[in-house]
């Protein structure tokens, strides 16, 4: 009972090994613990052997551990902080691309959004654009909201990517 | 340096690892192993007469030896029918080494002839698994599987190994340290956790020892003993860790959980502490979780907490919250802990002799029984000749159900290594060919399979195998014509609908055994036993006994599955008051 009231959400930050199967161990651990996933990303890092994943999560606080503790177990990976447990600030950003109609009133209204949200008009045709908008999770999700009038034919998100703030950071060892 | 082709280097990474034995069925993807292995005469290959046998046979080695099992198997169907072996070894945190063949990398992904994607498929089951894309990196990786396999909490690993990659070439260098850059398993315990430990260790009025499988890993079974005598604490034990603590001695409880004894299950109610040691709070142990240890987790009524040592942190903290939580190897942080408690100034003797007296007791009351009769055999009844005959000194390997909880409650088992059991998946089957390897290990013990008529006819071809090696393991069936437990729990909580659990339809054993060309022998009359066991010990060929016992003996104390361990059936309810209190204690969610 207690664990379904106390569900909180996390960002976890990783440093894996870049090779196959790497991501196939971490969304497998997520299906089968039958762990909550709200978004994955990955990318290479400096060091093209280790690549780093940001995974936000939520759970009851013993669950948030639980994930931490079995990543931690799989021997491709190499590094897990759970940044929002660290309690350090830390920075996160997500991308969206948002293809919307651009006909008629819908046309003007699109670029003043993409204006007020900092974001690019990075495609145009007579019909649409495609919009890039970043930032945080609020950010996102109040553009999306405000640009459901003009009509959104194809939204895809990369999910978040995060860093602490300040000098520390995510090292190898 | 010298070039070699990957099936050399695999046998030569074997004698490096100081394999001596190993188990396996050869096939297309695999046979130029099989063709090399002649010039490898230091090792023994054993054929058994299915992969599933040759996981569990090295799997029973592993667990009988402490050290690595090792299986080499074909690809497709072979690699496939290892996998519930290697699940089993999993669950119970066994150190394998499989070797899987693989068609050819160019062919992977092509549904080519007997392939299967066993690295995915094993992936949930292994500690680790390997697909190796090239001759050069096979010393690496097989150097590593065996690291991983038996390092930290040991476990199977895989390694996957295609075609070409066997009869390709590479200089073989075998790596003298292995570097994961992503595997540091913890081995001492944190000085100021251990003290911490100590502390509520020396406060405490009724604690308990609650310890499993992982003192038969980490070989702690003395230290555990040290510290259990040194402070007048009760031990209870797991299944897996039967054995982890001498059977006969005066502080021992028995087993604990859903077939756990009734002092034992008191003891873990009432206990103002829980010393858990290498064992992970499954529900075959705690029961319902809200009700498990109510004293010991109530600060308010005085209750002093859980102290947990686990080598696995995700073992910490997952069904049950734990205090003061020390990861690292059991052996070393009980020493560490002996040393803490030894200067400490405790009486430990009066402080724990109310405890002892009550645990003394309940025990009294509803001591491990069951009641014998002149007619019929009682399975508890061939278990507890078995120990006199034997002197408690046999290894015993059990298959699951109704005969492995007989065997795990009444032989008292002596030391580490000696009971053999799948605990985890409950892998019926596996005791046959885990007696198998268990006597390849220990050549002059006498290995005995406590098997259930089920049970054993999931593995029987093996009898071929235990011929074929002259493999002097004693079978002995406790025949009742059913899949037992499950027709126990029909008959305890499902009315007695026997739904597909009769299986009286079966092979004559006997004759059985005949047909293999060893001695079957079959007894029927309880005073039989005692003889035809005595005899038994003796021979030293392998053996079938065909116990017909009480078809409808039942697991006793038994506690339902949701429900607290307090609330244990200790007989079959007899009268129609018993059967409402039944109900009652049946949780909503049964089964589980």
């Amino acid at each position: 009972m207690t664990q379904e009231q106390d569900i909180r959400r996390h960002t976890i930050a990783l440093l894996v090994e870049n090779k196959p199967g790497v991501m196939a161990r971490i969304a497998g651990l997520f299906s089968s613990k039958d762990y909550n996933i709200h978004s994955l990303s990955v990318g290479e890092t400096m060091d093209p052997s280790v690549s780093r994943m940001t995974i936000v999560t939520s759970g009851h606080p013993l669950v948030l551990e639980q994930i931490v503790k079995q990543l931690r177990r799989l021997i491709d990976v190499i590094k897990v902080v759970d940044l929002t447990a660290t309690g350090e600030k830390f920075v996160d950003r997500e991308m969206v691309l948002l293809k919307v109609n651009a006909k008629g009133e819908a046309r003007a209204e699109a670029m003043r959004i993409t204006d007020i949200f900092r974001g690019k008009i990075v495609d145009v045709s007579p019909e649409t654009f495609v919009i890039e908008i970043t930032g945080d999770e609020g950010k996102i999700q109040a553009a999306i909201e405000l640009l459901k009038p003009c009509g959104i034919r194809e939204l895809v998100r990369t999910g978040k990517v995060a860093v602490m703030r300040g000098p520390k950071s995510l090292k190898l060892a | 340096m010298a070039k070699l082709k990957g099936y050399q280097i695999f046998w030569e990474c074997l004698l490096k690892e100081g394999v001596d034995l190993i188990f396996g069925y050869p096939g297309g993807a695999v046979i130029n192993l099989y063709d090399e292995m002649v010039n490898y005469p230091q090792i023994r290959h054993i054929l058994t007469r299915h992969e599933q046998g040759a996981i569990h046979a090295a799997d029973g080695y592993a667990r009988s030896t402490g050290r690595p099992g090792v299986a080499i198997v074909t690809s497709g169907p072979g690699a496939t029918n290892t996998v519930t072996g290697i699940a089993t070894a999993y669950m119970d945190s066994s150190p394998l080494v499989v070797f899987t063949g693989q068609v050819p990398t160019a062919l992977i992904g092509n549904d080519a002839f007997q392939e299967a994607d066993i690295v995915g498929i094993t992936r949930p089951c292994t500690k680790h698994n390997f697909l190796v894309k090239s001759t050069q990196e096979l010393a690496r990786i097989i150097r590593e599987a065996f690291y991983i396999a038996t390092t930290g909490r040991p476990g199977p690993v895989l390694v996957d190994m295609p075609k070409d990659v066997i009869v390709g070439e590479a200089e073989f260098e075998y790596p003298e340290k292995v570097h994961i850059r992503g595997y540091h398993p913890s081995t001492r315990g944190h000085p100021q956790q251990v003290r911490k430990a100590a502390q509520l260790i020396a406060k405490a009025k009724r604690p308990l020892i609650y310890a499993g499988g992982g003192i038969i890993i980490s070989s702690a079974h003395k230290e555990l003993r040290g510290l259990a005598e040194l402070t007048h604490t009760p031990v209870s034990l797991t299944l897996m860790g039967l054995g982890g603590f001498p059977g006969d001695h005066p502080l021992f409880l028995g087993m604990l959980g859903m077939h756990g004894t009734y002092v034992a299950n008191m003891a873990i109610t009432h206990c103002d502490l829980i010393i858990a040691i290498g064992a992970r709070f499954d529900d075959r142990v705690t029961g319902k979780l809200d009700a498990f240890a109510p004293k010991a987790r109530d600060e308010r009524a005085g209750g002093l907490g859980i102290v947990h040592v686990d080598v696995d942190p995700t073992s910490i903290s997952k069904n049950v919250e734990v205090n003061v939580p020390i990861v690292g190897d059991a052996k070393n942080i009980l020493s560490q802990m002996l040393e803490v408690l030894k200067t400490m100034d405790v009486d430990w003797e009066g402080q724990h002799s109310g405890w002892l007296a009550q645990l003394k007791e309940w025990d009294s009351q509803h001591p491990l029984q069951y009641s014998y009769s002149e007619k019929v055999i009682k399975p508890q009844y061939v278990i507890e000749k078995l120990y006199e005959v034997t002197q408690g000194e046999a290894i015993v390997t059990t298959e699951v159900g109704q005969n492995q909880m007989w065997a795990a409650l009444f032989y008292r088992y002596k030391r580490p290594r000696q009971f053999i059991t799948s605990g985890g998946l409950g892998t019926m089957g596996f005791g046959f060919p885990a007696a198998i390897g268990a006597q390849l290990g220990n050549p002059d013990a006498l290995v005995i399979d406590i098997a259930g008529d089920g049970s054993f006819q999931m593995n029987i071809q093996e009898l071929a195998t235990v011929v074929q090696y002259n493999i002097p393991v004693k079978v002995v069936i406790l025949n009742n014509g059913y899949l037992g437990m499950v027709r126990q729990w029909q008959e305890l909580f499902f009315d007695r609908k026997y739904s597909q659990t009769d299986i009286s339809v079966q092979p004559d054993f006997v004759k059985v055994a005949e047909a293999y060309g060893i001695k079957g022998y079959r007894l029927e009359d309880p005073k039989d036993v005692e003889p035809l066991l005595k005899s038994l010990v003796k021979m030293k060929e392998a053996v079938i006994v065909d116990v017909v016992v009480d078809r409808e003996e039942c697991v006793f104390p038994m506690v339902p599955a949701g429900a607290a361990v307090s609330n244990m059936l200790l007989d079959k309810p007899t009268t129609e008051k018993n059967g409402e209190e039944l109900k009652r204690l049946l949780p909503l969610n049964f089964p589980s």
